[in-house]
C-alpha cells in the first residue's frame, strides 16, 4: 500500500516538517507533487517518532501547507547508472539535463557511498604525468590521490584544472582507453561551465567526460548532493568498470557554504565562521572516496579546487581540506598579477604521496633530491628577497644576489609555461638542473655528491656566471 | 532478560528511546534491526539518548534498541598483535575477508579476536595457588617477539581450584579455574574484556627516569620524552606530524606500538601496513607489524567510532603494559577526537564553550593524557605508557582550545612550523618554541648512558641557537655582512646544528635512525670545530680563511658520511679540524 500524506506541518527554509508519517526510515528519499502537478524530491534528515524534517532538493518556494502530496519511497537517495553515462550532461541531482532522456540503468548506487575498509585499499604509488613541470616534479599527482588546488577568486586555477585534465598522462599499462573524467561544479557560473564544456570539446575528451552541474543560481540543496553523486559515478566507473577516474570538483568554497546555509536552517550549533561543527566529517566523506582498492583496476584521483575567501588560506574551508587530503596545489596573487602561469606559489605547495610514486624505476633516480633541492633553493630565495627589500638589493652577499638571479629564472622558466605546453618529465627534471647550476654546488646541500657530479656538474660547467663563486 | 525498547527519534548519529527505564549511562546496546553497535550518552526522564558507532541511514522509529547489561568494552587477548581494528576494535582484515567487499558495510559482528586460532600455552600456576587480580596464569608467544601474558582480571582473586595443562588453546577456552573467597568459581580464558573508558589499575606509579630512545636527533637531544610521559605534536597541515608519527613509531624503542589513526586518511593506513610489514625491526629482525596494533578510524568511518577510537588504543596499551612491557601509543590526531566530541555535544545540544568545543574538552584530554605513566603493575613488574599525541589546530593557530588544553596536560611539546616545512627541513620541530620538561629527570640516564658530557653539549648547542634566534632579528634588518665575526662565527656554527644536525633525513638508510652515541658525538664534533674557530677569532684571524677550510660545510655532510656503526671516525674528524685550522694560522 503506498500512502500519500497531505499537507506539511512546518516550513523553514529548504526544510519541511510532515508529522503522523509511519514506517519511515532516516535518510529515505520522498517525492512531493504539488498542486499545480510539479514534482520535487527530497531527503529525510530527521526523524522523532511520527515527526519528519524533510530536506527538499529544489527548495520550499511555491510550498504551502496544504497543497502539497508526499509519498515515501522506501529507499534512501540511489543515482542510476550504466557505462552509457559517460558523455552525459546531469544536474546536481543527478538528473539527465541535456536532453537525451533517461539513463537505462545498469545498477544503482546509494550516493552516500560507504567507506572503504581500511585494509583494502592500496596504498597509492603510480604518478600521473600532468605535463606541468611544477607538478610533476615538486607536487607530483599520484593515481588515487586526492590533490586539491587552492585558489581565489580570479586566478587561473580553471586554466590549470582543464590543462591537467587535458594532459594526464597515466604512464603505464597503456591506460588512454580507460581514463576518464567525472566534473562536477558546485555553485560555479554559468560562463565557467561552458568554459569546462567547450575545453573537453575541443580536446576532444568529451565523450570520456561526466559532468554534473549546479549553477550558482541552482537550489542549495542539489548543490549538497553535486559531489555525492559525482562521487557515486566515479566509484561506479572506477571499481565495476575498471576505469582510472579523475574527479574534477569546483567549487568546493561554494559546496561548504550551500552546507552552512543548509545548517542553519536546521537550528544547528555552528562552530568556526557559521560552518556546522560536522564540516569536517562532512569534507572527508567526500575527500575520502579518492583512492585505489586490492582486486580492482580503476582508480579514483580528486582534484577540487576551492577558492579561499580573500585569499585565506586559514579560512575553515582550504583549512580543514588541507587536513584531509594528501597535500595540495596553491596558487599565489603575486604570480597571477606578475603573467605567470600557472601561478604556483612552490613552497606551500605540496604532494604526500609523490615520495613513494617518484624515483628510479618510475620518473628518474635524481627526482627526490632534486625537488628537496629546488624547494630548500627557493625559500632561501624568499629570504633574499625580504632582505632585499630591506637593505636593497645592491647590498646583498654575493650568494644572496645569485639566489635572487635564481629566484627570477625559475618563476619565469619552471614555474611558468603556456597553457598548452606539455613538458615530459625528463624536460621538467633537467630544466631544473639547468636552474640550479647557476647556484654554486656548495650551497646544495640536500643533494649527495654522487647525483651532483651526474647531473650537476654538466649544467655548472656550461653555467658562465658560476665561476670563483664557490669558496 | 535483555533490555529492550524501541527507537523514538534519529538525527545523524544520535539515536532517542521515550521514557525508557532500561539503560544506564555509557551502557553499549544494539540499535535496530541490524542491530548496530551504540553508547548510552545521555538519560532523561523522558528520552535515553544513544550515540550510534555506525551510519544510522535506513533506521526507522519503532526498530528495536537492545541493551547489553554492560559498558563499552574490549576484548583483550592474544591476537591484538599484527591485527588492524576500527574504533570500537573491530577486526578490519576479518571483516574484509568475511563480507568479500573493500567497502565497509554496518551491523558486522566479527569478533575482535580470531576465536578458532590455537595458541602454544603455557599454564604457570597449578592448583591449590592463591591468585589476585593482575596475576599471570598462562603465557604464549602472540608473535615472534613478544610473549603474550593473560593476567586474573583486576579485582578478582582465589585459589586456583583447576588448571590445565600446557598446550593448544583457543582464546576461549578455559585454561584456570579460580574459587574466591565465598566459594565462586570463576573460569579463566585466554581473553577478558574491559570498559575503555575506564583506566585499568596498578600498583602505584614512578617518576619517569628513562628516556623513549626514537633515534631522531631534535627529539633525542633537544626535546627527550621520557618512558611514560606524554609528549604533544602541534602543526598545521603539511607540516609532517603524520611522518613524525611514523618515524617515531617506526624507530622508538618502545616494546609494543599502538598506532591510533584517528579521523585520519585511509591512504595513510594503507602506508602504515605497507611500510611496517616491510620494515625490520633492528633488533629483533622481524617485521614491525609484530610489536604494532594499528587502530583505524578514517575520517570517512563514523563519527562515534572516533570518539571510541583513543579509548579503545589507550586500553590496549594498558592492557600490555599491566603485562610488564613499554609501550607506546600514538594518537594521529586527537584534534580529530576533539571535533568527534563537538559533533555529538553539538547533536546534543549542549551548551557550547570556547569555538564550539563542549565544555568537558579540558577534562577530557586531561583523563586522555593521564593514563600514561610509568607504572609499577599489580603483578609486581615495571612498564610504562608513553602517548605521543597529534594536534591539528585550525589554521595553524596554536591560541585554539585543543592545542592549549593539550599544553597544559603534556610536559612535552614538539612546536611543528609551516616556514620549516615549507624549507622542507624536517623534521619541522621549531627548536624555541618547543620544548621538554623532561630532561631534568632524564639527565642523570644520559650522564650514565651515553656520555658525562652529554647535558653540557645539549647545553651548548642550545644556547648557540638562541644566540643565532636573536642574531637572525639584526641579519634580517640589515644583512649578515655587517655582523663581527665572532657573531658570523655563531650563525655559521648555527647553520650547521641546524642543516647537520636537528635536519633528519628520513629516507637515508644510515639517516633515519641515530643511535645516542653518535648523536652525542656529533655534537661533540660541532662544538669542537666551534670552540678552535671562536680562538682563532679571537686572535684576529679572520673568519673567511676559517670558512675556505670548507670544514663547516663537511660537518654539514657528516651525518651521511659517518655511518652509525663507525663512531671512531668522529676522531678523525676531531684531528681533521684541528689541523686544517692550525693550517689557516700559519697561511
Amino acid at each position: 500500500m503506498i500512502l500519500d500524506y497531505i499537507g506539511v506541518k512546518e516550513i523553514n527554509g529548504s526544510l519541511i516538517v510532515l508529522d503522523g508519517v509511519q514506517g519511515a526510515s532516516f535518510e529515505e528519499i520522498v517525492d512531493i507533487r504539488l498542486d499545480d502537478g510539479s514534482m520535487r524530491q527530497g531527503r529525510i534528515v530527521q526523524m522523532e517518532g511520527e515527526r519528519i524534517v524533510v530536506q527538499v532538493f529544489e527548495g520550499a518556494r511555491g510550498i504551502s501547507l496544504d497543497n502539497t502530496r508526499t509519498r515515501l519511497r522506501g529507499r534512501p537517495m540511489e543515482l542510476p547508472l550504466s557505462p552509457e553515462i559517460l558523455g552525459r550532461v546531469f544536474s546536481g541531482a543527478g538528473k539527465p539535463i541535456d536532453g537525451l532522456g533517461p539513463i537505462f540503468p545498469e545498477q544503482r548506487r546509494n550516493v552516500n557511498g560507504t567507506p572503504i575498509n581500511p585494509v583494502s585499499r592500496v596504498y597509492p604509488r603510480n604518478y600521473i604525468n600532468t605535463g606541468i613541470s611544477t607538478i610533476d616534479t615538486l607536487m607530483t599527482l599520484i593515481r588515487g590521490q586526492k590533490l586539491p588546488i587552492f585558489s581565489g577568486s580570479g586566478m587561473s586555477h580553471n586554466e590549470l584544472a582543464v590543462q591537467i585534465a587535458r594532459q594526464a598522462k597515466i604512464t603505464d599499462e597503456g591506460g588512454e582507453n580507460n581514463f576518464c573524467i567525472v566534473f562536477a561544479a558546485m555553485g560555479v557560473s554559468n560562463d565557467v561551465a561552458e568554459y569546462f564544456r567547450r575545453s573537453f570539446d575541443e580536446s576532444g575528451v568529451l565523450q570520456k567526460v561526466v559532468m554534473f552541474l549546479n549553477l550558482s543560481n541552482d537550489p542549495i540543496i542539489e548543490r549538497i548532493l553535486t559531489p555525492k553523486c559525482a562521487l557515486t559515478a566515479a566509484e561506479y566507473l572506477a571499481f565495476e568498470r575498471d576505469m582510472h577516474v579523475l574527479v574534477i570538483m569546483t567549487d568546493m568554497t561554494s559546496y561548504a557554504e550551500a552546507l552552512r546555509e543548509f545548517s542553519s536552517s536546521k537550528g544547528e550549533i555552528p562552530g568556526r565562521k557559521g560552518f556546522p561543527g560536522y564540516l569536517y566529517s562532512d569534507l572527508a566523506s567526500l575527500y575520502e572516496r579518492a583512492g585505489m582498492v586490492r582486486g580492482k583496476k580503476g582508480s579514483v584521483t580528486q582534484i577540487p579546487i576551492l577558492t579561499m575567501p580573500n585569499d585565506d588560506v586559514t579560512h575553515p574551508v582550504p583549512d580543514l581540506t588541507g587536513y584531509i587530503t594528501e597535500g595540495q596545489i596553491v596558487l599565489d596573487r603575486g604570480l597571477d598579477s606578475s603573467g605567470v602561469y600557472p601561478p604556483v606559489s612552490v613552497l606551500p605547495s605540496l604532494s604526500r604521496l609523490m615520495k613513494d610514486g617518484i624515483g628510479k624505476g618510475s620518473t628518474r633516480e635524481d627526482h627526490s633530491a632534486l625537488q628537496n633541492q629546488l624547494f630548500a633553493a627557493y625559500a632561501k630565495v624568499m629570504d633574499a628577497r625580504s632582505l632585499a627589500s630591506v637593505i636593497g638589493e645592491e647590498e646583498l652577499s654575493p650568494v644572496d644576489k645569485q639566489y635572487m638571479e635564481f629566484g627570477k629564472l625559475f618563476e619565469s622558466q619552471f614555474v611558468s609555461q603556456g597553457p598548452n605546453e606539455n613538458r615530459s618529465i625528463e624536460e621538467s627534471l633537467n630544466l631544473g638542473w639547468k636552474l640550479l647550476a647557476t647556484l654554486p654546488r656548495a650551497e646544495l646541500d640536500r643533494v649527495d655528491d654522487e647525483i651532483l657530479d651526474k647531473y650537476y656538474a654538466p649544467y655548472a660547467e656550461k653555467a658562465p656566471q658560476q665561476a670563483g663563486e664557490a669558496g | 532478560m535483555q533490555n529492550q525498547d524501541v527507537i523514538y527519534g534519529i538525527n545523524g548519529p544520535v539515536v532517542t528511546v521515550r521514557n525508557s527505564h532500561s539503560f544506564s549511562m555509557t551502557e553499549m546496546v544494539y540499535v535496530g534491526n541490524e542491530r548496530l553497535v551504540g553508547e548510552i550518552i545521555g538519560i532523561t526522564d523522558a528520552l535515553t539518548t544513544i550515540q550510534v558507532y555506525e551510519e544510522t541511514t535506513g533506521l526507522r522509529p519503532g526498530e528495536p534498541v537492545t541493551g547489553t547489561g554492560s559498558p563499552m568494552n574490549v576484548t583483550l587477548g592474544p591476537g591484538i598483535l599484527d591485527n588492524i581494528f576500527d574504533g570500537i576494535e573491530r577486526p578490519l582484515k576479518a571483516i574484509a575477508e568475511e563480507s568479500g567487499s573493500s567497502f565497509i558495510s554496518r551491523g558486522s559482528n566479527v569478533p575482535a579476536l580470531d576465536k578458532e586460532r590455537l595458541w602454544d600455552v603455557t599454564v604457570t600456576v597449578k592448583a591449590g595457588d592463591t591468585l589476585r587480580g593482575g596475576d599471570i596464569y598462562a603465557e604464549c608467544p602472540e608473535t615472534a617477539i613478544i610473549r603474550h601474558k593473560c593476567m586474573v582480571p583486576p579485582g578478582l582473586s582465589g585459589t586456583v581450584e583447576k588448571a590445565a595443562p600446557d598446550g593448544q588453546y583457543r582464546v576461549d577456552d578455559e585454561v584456570v579455574v579460580l574459587r574466591d573467597e565465598k566459594g565462586g568459581l570463576h573460569p579463566l580464558t585466554l581473553c577478558q574484556t574491559w570498559p575503555i573508558r575506564i583506566p585499568r589499575p596498578v600498583k602505584g606509579r614512578r617518576q619517569p627516569v628513562i628516556p623513549l630512545i626514537t633515534g631522531q636527533r631534535v627529539i633525542d637531544t633537544l626535546f627527550p620524552i621520557a618512558k611514560g610521559g606524554a609528549a604533544a605534536i602541534p602543526g598545521g597541515f603539511g607540516t609532517g606530524k603524520t611522518m613524525t608519527q611514523h618515524q617515531l613509531a617506526k624507530w622508538c624503542d618502545a616494546d609494543i606500538i599502538i598506532y591510533v589513526g584517528c579521523g585520519e586518511r585511509g591512504n595513510e593506513m594503507s602506508q602504515v601496513l605497507d611500510e611496517f610489514s616491510e620494515l625490520m625491526d633492528p633488533k629483533s629482525g622481524r617485521p614491525m607489524t609484530d610489536r604494532t596494533v594499528l587502530i583505524a578510524n578514517t575520517s570517512n568511518m563514523p563519527v562515534a567510532a572516533r570518539e571510541a577510537s583513543i579509548y579503545t588504543g589507550i586500553t590496549l596499551a594498558e592492557y600490555y603494559r599491566d603485562m610488564g612491557y613499554h609501550v607506546a601509543m600514538m594518537a594521529d590526531s586527537t584534534s580529530r577526537w576533539a571535533e568527534a566530541l563537538r559533533e555529538i555535544s553539538g547533536r546534543l545540544e549542549e551548551m557550547p564553550a570556547e569555538e564550539g568545543f563542549p565544555a568537558y574538552l579540558p577534562s577530557r584530554l586531561a583523563e586522555f593524557y593521564e593514563r600514561a605513566g610509568f607504572a609499577d603493575t599489580l603483578n609486581g613488574k615495571e612498564g610504562s605508557i608513553s602517548i605521543i599525541g597529534a594536534v591539528s589546530p585550525q589554521g595553524s593557530d596554536f591560541s585554539e582550545p585543543v592545542t592549549q588544553n593539550t599544553k597544559r596536560f603534556t610536559r612535552c611539546f614538539w612546536a611543528l612550523d609551516k616556514s620549516l616545512a615549507y624549507a622542507r627541513h624536517y623534521p619541522a620541530i621549531n627548536w624555541t618554541a618547543s620544548y621538554s620538561e623532561y630532561f631534568t629527570n632524564l639527565s642523570a640516564w644520559y650522564e650514565k648512558n651515553v656520555g658525562p658530557d652529554f647535558a653540557n653539549y645539549r647545553k651548548q648547542i642550545n644556547n648557540l641557537l638562541q644566540e643565532e634566534n636573536q642574531l637572525m632579528e639584526i641579519v634580517k634588518l640589515i644583512g649578515s655582512d655587517v655582523l663581527p665575526d665572532d657573531q658570523k662565527l655563531v650563525i655559521e656554527t648555527a647553520r650547521v646544528i641546524r642543516v647537520g644536525f636537528l635536519q633528519q633525513n628520513a629516507f637515508h638508510p644510515e639517516d633515519t635512525f641515530v643511535p645516542l652515541e653518535k648523536q652525542m658525538l656529533m655534537m661533540k664534533v660541532i662544538l669542537h670545530l666551534y670552540h678552535k674557530a671562536k680562538q682563532l677569532v679571537a686572535a684576529a684571524v679572520p673568519i673567511s680563511g676559517i670558512l675556505a677550510t670548507g670544514l663547516f660545510d663537511k660537518l654539514v655532510k657528516m651525518k651521511y658520511d659517518i655511518p652509525n656503526n663507525k663512531p671512531e671516525m668522529f676522531d678523525e674528524y676531531i684531528r681533521e679540524i684541528d689541523t686544517a685550522l692550525s693550517g689557516v694560522v700559519h697561511a
